[in-house]
């Protein structure tokens, strides 16, 4: 374990670049896949296609998506960009569905009684469907964070440093030290962001536990 | 620049010969149809019998998670350097690879298995009993052909996530069009490297729609609700692509 004794401020440094490629894409991929979700659920005609054009982007291998963009936004292949890029792409691959699904999983009910209540559409989606729909929108993230952490790794080969530096690094050294540790940190990175997500979504959802509280 | 990548992909001498295209699209189909077959021999009879029995069931829950937490590039090289000193010749970095490309391959097609049996509704299963089907029976005749649209989205996830990793195994030396990128990118050869870019997703493409066409075939009407009149067609069964809880992850 000398080797991490040495470099643990490279690795730290690494470990923030990571969070921060991985991170920011979900955070964009999220606020594009909630109106394109709704756009789903509203007009039922939209949705195969909406989510068969989706998940196409999703079949492009990383690498070559990586590859790929600086091409067509006309970034360097170096820019840290085309990572942020390629990750909102995929994190909106993974959550157009969800939220489309999260969207129709509000009870009937509840929309007409908002409706009565005198909800406008706009403020009905903000203040009753979007929260209702929270669980499974927070389920399709947890499964595109714990992605997106691992795939961002890939970017080392194209010398967008981050965690998989570590083992590009390590691998042209025959040197499994630093390999194991980027690893372990890509691993315990995706545990946080699992954890933020979870823990985020038990703030924004009382009702779930109000039931247990009185019971 | 896009003339330069067609130029490059539409020249003839990059078609042929031992590091052409077409002989790198084979190799990269060839890895690919053998990692994801034998990980669909492991991983389908394993998640059918935990699908029925029940048993392992906490197991295959954790392992698809756990596995997508895990970066392949990572893996690839661990393998490579902790078992390929084991082998010589080109088996040393050949064994580790496919190696690594099975291991992944495992986990969705194992999970897709698994929650299809599990999710067959509990009615049906008692019907086939009622009949008098035994337990193989019911998980040959009932079980499996329910199961079999999430198995075919599971496989889908992993030739996706075989394809990918496939690529990304040309640094270690592993032959398929993922050498067009790494090694356009090393001689900084742009138009080889986007040209390589752009056949892997082409083909991860056309792999994926093919998978569909047999998944259309494959799986029974009474599931789809796909019938030559038309009466019994549901929006939401219509076929899909795979399930993206399902997806790959590199």
């Amino acid at each position: 374990m000398t080797w991490l004794h040495d470099h643990l401020g490279d690795v730290l440094n690494l470990t923030v670049r990571h969070i921060y490629l991985a991170g920011v894409p979900l955070i964009l991929g999220l606020l594009i896949a909630l109106p394109l979700g709704w756009l789903a659920r509203r007009f039922r005609g939209l949705y195969p296609i909406l989510i068969i054009g989706t998940s196409l982007l999703y079949t492009i291998p990383s690498l070559a998506l990586f590859i790929m963009l600086p091409f067509l936004l006309g970034t360097r292949i170096l820019d840290p960009t085309n990572v942020i890029v390629a990750m909102t792409i995929y994190t909106v691959a993974l959550l157009v569905r969800t939220v489309a699904d999260g969207l129709g999983s509000v009870p009937e009910a509840v929309n007409q009684s908002a409706t009565a209540m005198g909800y406008r559409r706009g403020r009905r989606f903000m203040s009753v469907e979007l929260p209702l729909a929270v669980p499974v929108i927070s389920a399709g993230l947890r499964v595109a964070a714990v992605s997106n952490v691992s795939i961002v790794s890939v970017a080392a080969l194209i010398g967008v440093e981050q965690l998989g530096s570590l083992f590009t690094d390590g691998f042209n050294r025959s040197f499994m030290e630093p390999i194991i540790v980027g690893v372990i940190a890509c691993v315990l990175l995706a545990l946080l962001f699992d954890a933020v997500i979870l823990g985020v979504t038990y703030l924004v959802t009382p009702w779930l536990r109000a039931g247990k509280a009185a019971s | 620049m896009i003339n330069r990548i067609l130029a490059w992909m539409t020249d003839s001498a990059h078609w042929q010969g031992s590091d052409g295209i077409l002989r790198r699209l084979v190799e990269h189909l060839g890895y690919s149809l053998t990692a994801v077959l034998i990980a669909a021999l492991i991983g389908i009879p394993l998640g059918l019998y935990i699908g029925h029995t029940g048993r392992g069931r906490f197991f295959v829950v954790n392992l698809a998670g756990a596995a997508r937490a895990i970066p392949s590039l990572g893996l690839l090289f661990v393998a490579v350097l902790w078992l390929g000193p084991k082998f010589s010749g080109d088996i040393a970095f050949l064994a580790p690879a496919g190696l690594v490309l099975v291991v992944l391959a495992i986990p969705p097609i194992l999970s897709g298995a698994y929650a299809g049996v599990e999710g067959v509704e509990p009615d049906i299963r008692d019907a086939a009993r009622g009949m008098g089907m035994r337990g193989s029976e019911v998980l040959r005749h009932v079980e499996f052909p329910c199961a079999l649209p999430l198995i075919m989205s599971g496989i889908r996830s992993a030739t996706l996530q075989v394809i990918a990793t496939a690529t990304i195994a040309a640094v270690v030396g592993l032959g398929g069009l993922g050498r067009f990128l790494i090694d356009g990118l090393a001689v900084r050869d742009t138009p080889q490297t986007a040209s390589g870019a752009v056949l892997v997703a082409l083909l991860a493409l056309a792999i994926d729609m093919v998978l569909a066409l047999v998944q259309r075939f494959v799986v029974s009407r009474g599931l789809t609700g796909r019938y030559r009149t038309g009466q019994m067609v549901d929006a939401d069964t219509v076929a899909t692509p795979a399930a993206p809880a399902l997806q790959h992850s590199s």
